[in-house]
């Protein structure tokens, strides 16, 4: 075995964290940002040095729990890759964009404007808390154990929660903190059930291991097979919420700090997206192929409803909570269309989605931190105040709605493209939700914007030189993935290409030509 | 005429160390000066203890499994297994006992003996009288504790389950804050637990009848060659079934846990809590897999609901307390229910267990060293956190406390997630590993009620790390105390104990599944 480089990722942000306990609270942005920088060094010069088309690359195992067969084993691979990517580039910009939102802890029992609430802890503890989402957001997208994977399925609840009810503003936030707790742990233990499940087969099948690889091979009866489908795919369900399982997630993110719900949003609901590439679509195929048609008629209601309830929403955190429910809808759909080209746009939509979020998120956050107020009605006539403030907003707000030339577009487009081939019914029906985009978007840019200057907006500062340069990554990526796509596609199309042939399904014809979006 | 038995003494020793280091303790308070009694019962608590664990290390590593002192004890992996945690958690809880300085006292009583608010009690405590006697008790409850699980013989098993529980009867009722509720508590417990030991003896008389033989072995042939008498059997099996469980703290028999764990002082607790649970379990496990095993179609069912139950009422109820101590006491009620899922599963070789997966005995014998690991933690910390009238062990007074001691309100966090089964905490996989060996044995829908009930038992220890570190104080009268080294080591092991065996449990289940099987 070569040197561990994923390791080496996944636990820079970790010894960050550490470090960042034992530092004076002046320096702990420094810190927190130069970590995660570093840790976006390294996945860059791994993205660089990955070969495209080479299955699992930079591969670690080692034994971990004889007894439980579980691994120390990490793998990256084009999903994993494109995910990890995310990750990185989003934690720099979320600390950036934070920066001295915390440096200050007011007197307890004092109120801020607005009537929000203090952070509970200073700095150090909020950016620590984000350095360890980031490692157990990259252990996730590396993990190619069953058992490691669960392990920080579960422990990124812990830190996440903190974020929530610790640095939230919001008047609910423990509330909307534990809610979103017991949701998770609901889901976690629910997949435990299934986790031991897959332990007890492949222990009667001779030495247990929780090893994807050898889990992969084992035959899994029709009926086991569907009942640990659906305790994998419940948690993952919750995690990216499709309709039924979504209420956590505008509670959590109406009451979160801007930084907290990217984080959140942003990063690590992926991964109930993301699983369900790994370990629905990758252990049971038979059972995938089984759910998908309620799979598909949830996903094309959280399309819908996430729309919808987004043009209704007074709050802007609550409202971008919805556009989101909305979005992972789409990815959900691409997922169990089983045609390539659906597949890769969902695997590029996650990504996208990430970073259309994470400028949404944070541009708002700018405006709620002036105006100490999250209500959409608090606002209006910005846009002659603050120009580039307003342009960044409108600019995040065109990318969630997938404007052409920005790279929700690609995504979404592939994603419905391909869905069409197979399903054309639930595409048509989704198509409706491009129309509500706009809506909703252009709804909310109008309120808050334009028109007269609302009473209490008139000394509202533009954009500092700190915010702009913390948006300017986000803002270039959407950019260049809009434009062009094509070198993470390819690093993409042989991921799933071999998800594809393990599920046992073809695409079908006549097919579209995979690259169509551009 | 009768020859003389054959004694295996190297094999016992051990158990004959612990209870005579018990009897010299009695010496030690009969002849030793007082200022010097203390130092004395401590040194000599502490030897014997350690003695014995060498001899059991020793013993384990170098002889095979047999039956010793006329097939009255069982010598095997899990009595071996047992018996060096048993010893482990008893020196831990005993550094608890001797703490001294969070009230320039211990927690025990000056004066038993004397009626609480009277003029004799307050001399006791000026003349700074102590009962040194904890010592020996404590010792004489520890040689019960370790004899229980290890009688091949329902005889045995009944002298050792009267061992184990008269001093602890007297040690719950030694508190030196609330002594009326202490006093209470002590005499509910011996109320019930005499009642529970004439169900045991009673049951265990039945199947003698059933059997012609008290030795669990002969019960089993008996079993198997098919008996006459039904209903002798079933009897019998059921009231020895309600003498275990009630020691074990299993819902319907529960009902003495909240008040005797929050009347007893509070090392005690600790004590008890960890201890009786390990002997009661093995004890459990040994009657129903090797006397009664081949029966296990009959009493599968009545305990998968025992299981059920006692998970959900301990969870559910443990919601509404208002009292650390008392919601201590309805979480070990509902991890009793967790342990029992493993034990209904019965996946052992006798059930074609696959080769090397997880058995019931060693996934149970994992669960007990991390539920025992945080558990003596936690209830070291309770002792800390202190107001004006002794420990404040009301929730309301805990909020906040991570404002004023960051450090013991995360360590007091690791202990409920331990409890609760987060990850990278020894609870974790010990819940991983009694589920995976219910699953094994045949319940699949036992794990999965089991997992819903873990949501809601989730649920209150996540309550309290919010109450620590989300809720604004109200007032600020309790504070943490900085206890006395002794303390500070139980945390401390509580701690290690919890985060090691939760990142790397591997050696520990290797050997909870080396320990094998009980000996027929």
């Amino acid at each position: 075995m070569s040197f561990p480089w994923l390791s080496l990722l996944a636990a820079l942000p970790a010894v960050g964290a550490v470090v960042l306990i034992a530092t004076p609270v002046r320096l702990a942005k420094h810190v927190a940002l130069a970590f995660s920088v570093v840790t976006l060094l390294v996945a860059v010069l791994l993205g660089l040095s990955y070969r495209t088309g080479g299955g699992m690359q930079f591969v670690e195992q080692v034994r971990w729990i004889k007894p439980l067969g579980a691994y120390y084993a990490l793998g990256l691979d084009g999903i994993g890759l494109t995910l990890v990517l995310l990750v990185v580039i989003v934690t720099p910009v979320v600390i950036a964009a934070t920066w001295a939102e915390f440096d200050h802890l007011p007197d307890a029992g004092a109120v801020r404007t607005g009537g929000d609430l203090p952070p509970r802890y200073d700095s150090r503890v909020f950016f620590a808390l984000v350095l360890v989402v980031e490692t157990c957001a990259l252990y996730l997208f590396l993990a190619t154990d069953v058992f490691l994977f669960y392990v920080f399925f579960e422990v990124i609840l812990i830190p996440m929660y903190f974020l929530i009810g610790g640095f939230g503003p919001g008047a609910r936030r423990t509330y909307a903190a534990a809610k979103f707790l017991i949701f998770g742990l609901l889901g976690g233990f629910v997949m435990l059930a299934s986790v031991i499940g897959l332990y007890v087969l492949s222990a009667r099948a001779g030495e247990p291991s929780y090893l994807l690889s050898s889990l992969s091979q084992l035959s899994i009866g029709t009926g086991t097979g569907r009942w640990l489908f659906v305790g994998f795919m419940f948690a993952f369900a919750i995690k990216a919420p499709l309709v039924p399982l979504h209420t956590w997630l505008p509670d959590a993110a109406q009451e979160s700090s801007p930084g907290g719900a990217t984080m959140m949003v942003g990063v690590m609901d992926k991964i109930g997206t993301f699983g369900m590439i790994r370990f629905c679509l990758g252990l049971f195929p038979e059972a995938s192929q089984w759910a998908t048609p309620v799979v598909l008629v949830l996903a094309v209601i959280s399309i819908l409803y996430g729309a919808i309830l987004a043009i209704g929403s007074r709050d802007i955190m609550r409202f971008i909570a919805f556009t989101s429910i909305s979005h992972f809808g789409f990815i959900v759909l691409g997922i169990f269309a089983f045609t390539t080209q659906s597949l890769v746009g969902s695997t590029l939509y996650m990504l996208n989605h990430g970073l259309s979020t994470a400028a949404l998120f944070l541009a708002a956050g700018f405006l709620i931190r002036r105006r100490g107020s999250r209500s959409i009605a608090a606002f209006g006539g910005v846009q002659r105040v603050a120009p580039v403030l307003a342009g960044l907003l409108l600019f995040a707000g065109l990318s969630t709605l997938s404007l052409p030339g920005l790279s929700s577009f690609v995504s979404e487009f592939m994603v419905l493209a391909g869905t069409f081939s197979r399903h054309p019914v639930y595409a048509v029906v989704s198509t409706l939700a491009i129309v509500l985009a706009a809506l909703y978007i252009l709804i909310m840019y109008q309120r808050t914007m334009t028109g007269d200057l609302q009473p209490g907006n008139e000394q509202l500062p533009d954009a500092t030189g700190r915010e702009r340069l913390s948006m300017a990554p986000l803002v270039v990526l959407i950019i260049v993935l809009g434009v062009f796509p094509k070198p993470l596609l390819a690093v993409i199309e042989p991921a799933v290409q071999a998800t594809m042939s393990h599920v046992g399904v073809t695409d079908p014809q006549p097919r579209v030509n995979a690259e169509g979006g551009r | 005429m009768i020859p003389a038995p054959t004694i295996e003494y190297g094999l016992l020793l051990p158990f004959i160390l612990i209870f005579a280091g018990g009897c010299a303790g009695v010496l030690v308070e009969a002849l030793v000066p007082r200022h010097l009694r203390r130092t004395v019962q401590l040194f000599l608590t502490f030897l014997v203890i350690a003695l014995a664990l060498v001899v059991t290390v020793l013993n384990w590593s170098s002889t095979s499994d047999t039956v010793a002192g006329v097939e009255a004890i069982a010598m095997d992996g899990p009595t071996y297994f047992i018996w060096t945690i048993l010893l482990v958690f008893a020196a831990v809880s005993f550094l608890l006992f001797a703490e001294r300085r969070l009230e320039s006292a211990s927690a025990f009583t000056p004066q038993a003996s004397s009626v609480p608010g009277t003029a004799a009690e307050r001399e006791a405590i000026a003349a700074r009288v102590e009962h040194t006697e904890i010592f020996p008790l404590a010792l004489f409850a520890l040689s019960g504790m370790m004899l229980f699980p290890a009688s091949n013989d329902l005889i045995t098993m009944f002298v050792a389950l009267e061992i184990l529980s008269l001093p602890l009867y007297l040690l719950c009722g030694l508190a030196r804050r609330r002594r009326l509720l202490s006093q209470e508590a002590a005499l509910k417990y011996f109320m019930l637990g005499a009642l529970s030991s004439a169900f045991f003896i009673y049951g265990a008389a039945l199947l003698y009848g059933y059997s012609g033989s008290f030795r669990l072995s002969a019960i089993d042939e008996a079993l198997r060659s098919g008996s006459q008498g039904a209903g002798l059997l079933l009897a019998g099996m059921g009231l020895l079934g309600i003498g275990l469980l009630f020691k074990f703290g299993a819902v319907p028999f529960h009902s003495w846990t909240p008040d005797v764990y929050t009347g007893a002082p509070t090392p005690v607790t600790a004590f008890m809590a960890a201890c009786t649970k390990i002997a009661a379990i093995g004890a459990l496990m040994r009657v129903f897999y090797v006397a009664l095993g081949a029966d296990r179609w009959d009493w599968q069912p009545v305990m998968a609901v025992v299981a059920i139950a006692t998970m959900a009422l301990g969870s559910i109820l443990a919601i509404t307390q208002t009292d650390v101590k008392r919601m201590l006491a309805y979480s070990s009620i509902a991890h009793a229910g967790f342990i029992m899922t493993a034990f209904v599963g019965a996946s052992q070789a006798a059930t074609q267990n696959p080769a090397g997966s997880l058995t019931s005995v060693s996934s149970v014998m994992f669960y007990l060293v991390a539920y025992g690991a945080a558990t003596i933690g936690a209830f070291g910390l309770v002792t800390m956190v202190r107001d004006a009238s002794g420990e404040a062990t009301l929730l309301t007074s805990w909020v906040g406390l991570a404002r004023r001691s960051p450090l013991a309100a995360v360590v007091f966090s690791i202990f409920m997630l331990s409890f609760a089964g987060i990850p990278l905490t020894s609870g974790f996989i010990g819940k991983w590993a009694v589920f995976a060996s219910a699953w094994t044995g045949g319940p699949h829908w036992l794990v999965v009620v089991a997992v819903v009930i873990s949501v809601v038992a989730a649920f209150f220890y996540i309550r309290v790390i919010v109450m620590m570190f989300f809720a604004e104080p109200a007032e600020a009268r309790t504070e943490v105390v900085r206890p006395g080294w002794t303390t500070l080591v139980v945390v401390g092991v509580g701690v290690v104990a919890t985060v090691a065996f939760g990142v790397y449990p591997g050696p520990l289940l290797e050997l909870a599944q080396h320990a094998g099987e009980f000996v027929r």
